[in-house]
């Protein structure tokens, strides 16, 4: 039961609130770490006990399945109590803030508080009103650290390094805080990233962050070796920021045609929850280049490797 | 309260006056609430008996400043600001006008409301405060609100407050129906439309933030059509808040073609950018919002050549609930009353721009468009003074600021100058305490 990860990481920071700030150290300690959890998590006893006594709550703002049955499992087999608060139906519809909130749950003393947001800057501006470490699940269209941690290990794991490869993102990057992390991190790790969009999903400035941009997906996917699909979100497809899926999917959906533009070898990713026949057709998502599920699996080991990495900084740890 | 009014004599001081170019060393005389005389060597020949006599060292002596936009809650939000909150913070801060806001709870659209807000002013504030009225009814931006009336009663202006009007119609008409009245028309150039989901300006710095931005051309668009339209009605038009160096370029076309435009630029947007706001520090989101820092750079460069006519404060109280929320969900505003004078001065301290071309921004310029008998030390004008050490080094305090709401982007900030005196009417209502 008590196999310890044998890399003493620690990250050098008390939360995680996104990619940013962290150093390409910080990034490696955590794959790495990662990395040892993936093994363990596909033993039959994959449950730790290095958060034995730890509280974790899950406080999420806005409604997620997926993130939080990560992060839940995660936290679970490292041997934490976790709780799960979704505050979108209770206590905000009551008037009470995001900072009434945290320091509510501050009183119960959890040692990691892990919070997605609808507003960029709201997991911040919490952690700085609590005594425990927090964990940004998604804040607005700012960051995701977890996510791209999760997309760098699968990209490792299946590359063997990141430095050097071509990463295109491909879709709505304004609306993104998953584009702005992966963003981020890939060039802190040596990558070489474009993002391609129609230029209404672009924001302003995009071109200063250290990546190509393309309205085209020939010439975005020309020699990638990872092409990264990002979720089209409903509101926005029918005329307020492209015309139609029809017409989207022409242009921007990844199918064999538009994939066969990149690398042979090239890899298929996606955060989820996947529009099929809007951003990804089927065939390529469930096809023999795909990593999508692959990046689950990924996430509760990563998942796993911040709360570790972070537990160590705690008081009596 | 006659002790009040006993004449004052400051002597030797530095006299600016702006509103006629005068920067001189000498003495001012005030009795009966007007300024008797500003000259050199009043003092060596005499004043009347009982006249308070401050020494003045050489410290600047100036026009009261006429601060053309604060917005204050009263009526409606008097847990953000009233009336006599406000002026007892623009005392503190040299301000001897306070040009309020319509977008009160009730609107000010009817004479009744101008009424009021006067009265209560006149009860409880102890600077002058001149109510703009709405430039349409309920700030709608549809029907004309009763500019003749509101005129009658007492508004300086008419202004929709933090809205634009989007409709080119309603402007039009407002414009040309103002024009009959010789009243100002003031107005907020941003379209909401082109402003939708963006809290901070556009750019790379929005998009790290992952915040969505206001596009210059959400001001540049209204403003130029603004232009248009007082190419055709010839009534007299004042942007309240421009903040862009593309803004200036449509200012100064329309200032070349002689049209009666003219524009203010905030204290906030002359000495900050969008940088402050570092990691989402929600005291420096404002509307319009902080510009690049070319942007700021280029309206100092137009206030001292005088293509922008006037520093406002734009002062507007938020207090905590408001405030201390994530960006995007936060209320704009800063307060600034206070502070106006001293932030501003830092284009002094920088060698950007002369005081008395500053004062007069901040004075003059406001008192002449919103035709009020402010802004100058001429014999015989009302004594609204101020005695300033221009110099002086301090470190904010919010705590110790008189406005009700805190939310000031120059928390902790390091400021040079500082309003010693401020007199309103010959009676002093404010004396700095060391």
């Amino acid at each position: 039961m008590n196999i310890v990860p044998k890399t003493s990481f620690v990250l050098s920071h008390r939360h995680l609130l996104g990619i940013e700030g962290l150093s390409a150290d910080d990034i490696v300690g955590l794959l790495d770490l990662a990395d040892e959890y993936v093994d363990l998590n596909r033993q039959i006893e994959k449950k730790r006990a290095s958060l034995r006594g730890r509280t974790i709550i899950n406080l999420f703002f806005e409604a997620s399945t997926r993130t939080q049955a990560s992060f839940e499992l995660a936290g679970k087999r490292l041997g934490a109590d976790v709780m799960n608060m979704a505050v979108g139906n209770s206590s905000v519809k009551k008037g009470e803030t995001l900072i009434d909130t945290a320091m509510t749950l501050n009183a119960m003393h959890p040692d990691i508080l892990v919070v997605r947001h609808h507003s960029s800057g709201a997991v911040a501006l919490l952690a700085q009103k609590v005594d425990g470490s927090v964990i940004n699940a998604g804040d607005g269209a700012h960051e995701h650290p977890t996510q791209a941690l999760l997309d760098a290990l699968t990209i490792r794991r299946n590359k063997g390094s990141i430095e050097n490869l071509t990463v295109t993102i491909c879709g709505d990057i304004l609306h993104s805080r998953v584009a702005r992390s992966n963003i981020i991190l890939l060039n802190t790790l040596g990558a070489r990233v474009r993002v391609v969009a129609p230029s209404t999903l672009l924001p302003p400035g995009i071109e200063r962050f250290g990546v190509e941009v393309s309205r085209d997906m020939r010439e975005g996917l020309k020699g990638a070796d990872i092409v990264m699909m990002l979720r089209l979100q409903r509101e926005r497809m029918n005329g307020s920021f492209v015309p139609s899926t029809q017409e989207y999917f022409h242009y921007y959906g990844l199918d064999q045609k538009k994939l066969s533009y990149a690398k042979p070898d090239a890899l298929v990713m996606h955060p989820g929850p996947m529009n099929r026949g809007v951003e990804i057709d089927s065939a390529v998502a469930d096809g023999a280049q795909s990593l999508i599920r692959e990046q689950v699996e990924m996430g509760v080991a990563v998942r796993m490797a911040v709360l570790e990495a972070l537990s160590r900084n705690l008081p009596n740890a | 309260m006659l002790s009040d009014r006993r004449p004052i004599l400051l002597a030797n001081a530095r006299i600016v006056d702006p509103s006629r170019d005068l920067d001189f060393a000498g003495d001012l005389l005030i009795a009966d609430g007007v300024i008797r005389d500003a000259k050199r060597g009043i003092h060596a020949a005499g004043v009347p008996e009982g006249t308070e006599i401050v020494d003045c060292n050489g410290r600047v002596v100036a026009p009261g400043l006429v601060d053309m936009r604060a917005f204050i809650g009263e009526p409606g939000a008097e847990y953000r600001e009233t009336l006599a909150s406000a002026s007892q913070a623009a005392a503190a801060g040299g301000v001897t006008t306070i040009v309020c806001q319509p977008d009160t709870d009730p609107v000010i659209d009817d004479p009744a409301i101008v009424d009021f807000v006067m009265r209560r002013a006149r009860d409880t504030a102890i600077v002058h405060v001149q109510p703009m009225g709405a430039l349409t009814k309920g700030l709608a931006g549809r029907e004309l609100a009763e500019l003749g009336l509101l005129k009658a009663a007492g508004a300086v202006a008419f202004t929709d407050g933090a809205k634009s009007v989007t409709n080119a119609q309603v402007m039009r008409r407002a414009l040309t129906y103002a024009g009959d009245f010789d009243a100002l028309v003031v107005h907020h150039t941003e379209d909401p439309d082109l402003i939708s989901d963006g809290v901070m300006n556009e750019g790379e710095f929005a998009a790290r933030l992952g915040l969505f931005g206001i596009p210059k051309a959400a001001e540049t668009v209204i403003l130029e059509r603004d232009v248009r339209l007082v190419g055709l009605t010839r009534a007299r038009y004042h942007a309240a808040s421009i903040t862009c160096a593309e803004s200036l370029a449509v200012l100064r076309r329309a200032k070349e073609a002689g049209l009666p435009v003219t524009a203010a630029a905030s204290v906030n947007h002359l000495t900050l950018n969008e940088i402050d706001i570092g990691a989402y520090r929600t005291f420096f989101k404002v509307s319009p919002p902080l510009r690049r820092d070319e942007d700021r750079v280029a309206l100092i460069e137009a206030l001292s050549e005088g293509l922008l006519d006037v520093v406002m404060s734009d002062h507007n109280p938020q207090d905590v609930e408001t405030k201390r929320l994530p960006f995007a969900e936060a209320a704009p505003g800063a307060i600034g009353l206070e502070t106006m004078l001293a932030a501003a001065l830092r284009l002094v301290h920088n060698g950007q721009m002369t005081l008395p071309a500053l004062l007069k921004a901040m004075s003059t310029r406001p008192a002449e468009l919103l035709g009020l008998q402010a802004g100058t030390l001429k014999a015989g004008s009302v004594a609204d003074v101020i005695v300033a050490d221009i110099d002086e080094p301090w470190v904010l305090d919010p705590d110790k600021l008189k406005s009700k709401c805190k939310n000031t982007p120059f928390d902790e900030a390091r400021l040079q100058g500082r309003v010693l005196r401020t007199i309103v009417a010959g009676r002093t209502v404010f004396e700095y305490a060391a």
